[in-house]
């Protein structure tokens, strides 16, 4: 019989108070095989598999699940490396609520199954076990050579796959640690860095190479990359960090939420001075944004001693694109919502530090190009906000360093790479994927581009289909 | 890791480095820049390049020991090497179409590193080019005789006038113009009070003005965008759309005041290295 509860099996997490005082991660997940085998007992292994069409790299969810209600845990592990290469950022990082689970039929009455909760629980032990699990398979060496552009999500995807078709898979990273936004952009307390290096190494082990320090577009070209390689992917990210725009915005104390997560998460301000990189939160913090790495600036600034930290935001919080759960995780560490709210501008004292932000209330009106309904301002209702520290989280533009110095790569007005549905772009023999294509995004659509961007290149340079 | 080949002190605050960086060395252009991190602990701080050798496969950089990294960089030796040196980044420097143009290329500290290189390029390339540098004093001198061999007249400046110039590079820029010199264009490289104060006179005189700026940044690739400077009105990054820029548009007092920005922070890293120091002596000394 399947477990009828309405609602999920709780993960275990670290009290609000006491984690808002440290990185360590937040939630343990899933502790004990008895906690997760109930879980699974929730699902009710539909013959169509729903929540399979909501997942963007295909992971086959019932079937794992059943091999965790069966106690074959390295069944159920082998299902999920299948189609993922990082199923223990998926199971913590995934918008399930916006894919898989709300998809799920038992969502309709109650709570879906808790299909992030089981992929992170079923990936940490394959992790565990690493030693006694068979090494993933690699097809025989094909003899062809692929370059990859950037070392974030889609590009560790794309890499990984075709490295397990035979291809010679090079990756190139700009900075000095390869994850791109899984190592700058999102905290340890959410995913924690150990793990990511223990899922780039099971990458490293079907035989990609990662140079770090390598700036495609200034070290190399793409075009030299194309003498030397059969077929370049670019993942390069969502690079160039937006602003609003308004007066204040260069004074010091004001971060991009780039700057801001990468001084914390990849220098690790967070033990200055034991690391050299230093970050300045202050006292009171606000963040402007409602997507998760908002949520994430905000959640940092808390645990590194500010103690009063808003997130603003000019829509409502229905129309917050952030994680369900990363907002009932800020909310319960004290973040304080100031929703309908934009700042209009940035004051200074007189060492140009922030001292406080100019903000306006808003109101909803007519739905937009987006679809949501638009912000207003609300005349009369400026107010002033007491803060030492602006983070801006409004969403990044590509970086043109590509686009400037490949001749013949097609690019939108905004800066994206255009690209077709299987990553081809209008130069050949270059194919794009992530958020060099689509803008900022979540790790999970990254990833699919970066394995549908494989399918495709696999089938232009073997003129096999996957 | 990027080995250091050379090491040089230039004087007791200013060294020389030659690093091994193929990659870099194959495509270092004059007014590029280099981003490096000592270990895993170290920050990231860019570095303009001074000097390449694409045979050799190194790149030159001129460093002050001004804040906790650049003295702990100091303290290397040749054999040693670097965790990460990444580059070449940035958009180099205009040099084409110099050829008859009369320039002056004005560096001031350790900005005349910088200012070589592209004295140099300019020289070769057939401008007609006045170098003016300055120095606090006689006994700060760095690279005397390679500029010297990178233009046609040299003009030294001290602060204290012990080579016999007192004042600053204004102070000689200010004889030459005054005596009718006419310049196409300046460039000027070093401090940013000094880079000021040069625009605010070319201003006056008309004179295209480039500067190079080199303000706080992480990863030099335009994603952090704290190296945001605003210039005519506009915020622009200085990694991807410079570090060269019109000198006679860039709002110097916030790019000085963002250079201010971690000062408080920069001494307590300073203090913490200098005990690691002490104690490091303090070990061999016990062994």
């Amino acid at each position: 019989m399947p477990n009828m509860d309405p609602k999920k099996t709780p993960a275990v997490e670290q009290d609000p108070i006491v984690r808002s005082g440290n990185f360590q991660e937040v939630s343990a997940g899933y502790t004990t095989y008895e906690m997760a085998k109930g879980e699974a007992e929730r699902c009710l292994n539909c013959k169509n598999m729903p929540c399979v069409s909501g997942c963007p790299v295909n992971v086959q969810i019932p079937s794992f699940i059943q091999k965790i209600k069966e106690g074959d845990m390295a069944g159920a592990h082998a299902i999920l490396k299948s189609t993922s290469n990082l199923p223990a950022i998926c199971g913590r990082v995934c918008p399930q609520e916006s894919q898989c689970e709300c998809k799920c039929v038992r969502g309709i009455k109650g709570e879906p199954v808790g299909i992030g909760r089981l992929e992170r629980f079923v990936a940490d032990w394959g992790m565990q076990h690493a030693d006694e699990l068979p090494q993933p398979e690699s097809a025989a060496p094909n003899g062809k050579k692929v370059a990859v552009v950037g070392s974030g999500p889609a590009g560790l995807t794309c890499a990984g796959d075709l490295a397990k078709l035979g291809y010679q898979v090079t990756i190139f990273e700009a900075l000095h640690t390869p994850g791109g936004v899984l190592v700058y952009g999102i905290p340890e307390f959410r995913l924690p860095k150990s793990l990511v290096r223990q899922e780039i190494a099971t990458v490293e082990a079907l035989g990609v190479e990662i140079r770090t320090n390598s700036v495609i577009g200034r070290m190399e070209t793409v075009d030299e990359l194309l003498e030397e390689y059969d077929a370049v992917f670019v993942g390069s990210g969502a690079g160039l960090p937006n602003f609003q725009k308004i007066p204040g915005e260069n004074l010091n104390g004001v971060y991009s939420a780039n700057e801001f997560l990468t001084r914390i998460n990849l220098m690790k301000a967070y033990t200055f001075p034991e690391a050299d990189t230093p970050v300045r939160v202050g006292k009171r913090a606000a963040i402007i944004g409602g997507g998760n790495v908002a949520m994430d600036a905000a959640r940092c600034a808390k645990r590194l001693g500010a103690e009063e930290v808003y997130i603003v935001y000019r829509r409502s919080e229905k129309e917050m694109p952030a994680r369900v759960e990363e907002v009932h995780h800020a909310k319960e560490e004290g973040i304080i919502f100031k929703m309908l709210c934009n700042p209009v501008e940035i004051e200074g004292d007189e060492n140009g530090c922030v001292k406080s932000m100019q903000c306006i209330e808003m109101e909803l009106g007519e739905p937009d190009a987006s679809g949501r309904r638009r912000p207003v301002p609300k005349q009369g209702s400026e107010f002033e906000l007491a803060v030492d520290t602006v983070v801006v989280a409004i969403g990044n533009s590509p970086n043109p360093l590509i686009k400037s110095t490949t001749p013949g790569l097609e690019t939108q007005k905004w800066g994206g790479i255009i690209a077709d549905e299987d990553g081809r772009t209008s130069k050949k023999g270059v194919y794009a994927g992530g958020d060099a294509v689509t803008g900022a995004a979540t790790v999970i659509l990254a990833m699919g581009a970066g394995k549908k961007a494989a399918a495709a290149i696999h089938q232009d340079l073997s003129g096999a289909s996957v | 890791m990027y080995p250091i080949v050379t090491k040089r002190r230039l004087h007791d605050t200013v060294t020389l480095m030659e690093i091994e960086a193929p990659g870099v060395a194959r495509k270092a252009q004059p007014g590029q820049f280099i981003i490096l991190r000592i270990d895993e602990q170290g920050e990231r701080i860019p570095l303009t390049i001074a000097g390449y050798d694409r045979e050799k496969g190194t790149v030159t950089i001129i460093f002050q020991k001004v804040g906790a990294t650049t003295r702990r960089l100091d303290t290397l030796e040749e054999g040693e090497a670097l965790q990460d040196f990444v580059g070449p980044l940035g958009k180099p420097s205009e040099l084409e179409g110099k050829q008859g143009k009369k320039i002056a290329v004005i560096g001031g500290g350790l900005g005349i590193a910088i200012a070589y290189p592209q004295a140099k390029a300019l020289h070769e390339a057939g401008a007609d080019v006045d170098v003016i540098v300055g120095f606090r004093s006689t006994s700060l001198f760095i690279l005397m005789d390679e500029l010297k061999d990178a233009c046609h007249n040299l003009y030294v400046m001290t602060d204290d006038g012990s080579n016999g110039h007192k004042g600053f590079v204004t102070t000689a820029l200010e004889e030459r113009l005054q005596a009718g010199v006419h310049y196409d264009e300046v460039i000027a490289i070093g401090p940013l009070p000094m880079m000021r104060g040069v625009c605010n006179m070319t201003k006056e005189y008309g004179i295209p003005t480039i500067v190079s700026m080199n303000p706080i940044m992480i990863d030099g690739t335009g994603m952090c965008g704290g190296c945001r400077l605003t210039v005519g009105g506009e915020t622009k990054f200085a990694c991807v759309d410079g570090p060269d820029f019109d000198g006679h548009l860039v709002d110097f007092d916030e790019a000085i005041s963002r250079s201010r920005m971690y000062k408080a922070e920069e001494a307590i890293s300073m203090e913490r290295h200098a005990d690691c120091n002490l104690m490091k002596k303090g070990e061999s000394a016990n062994a």
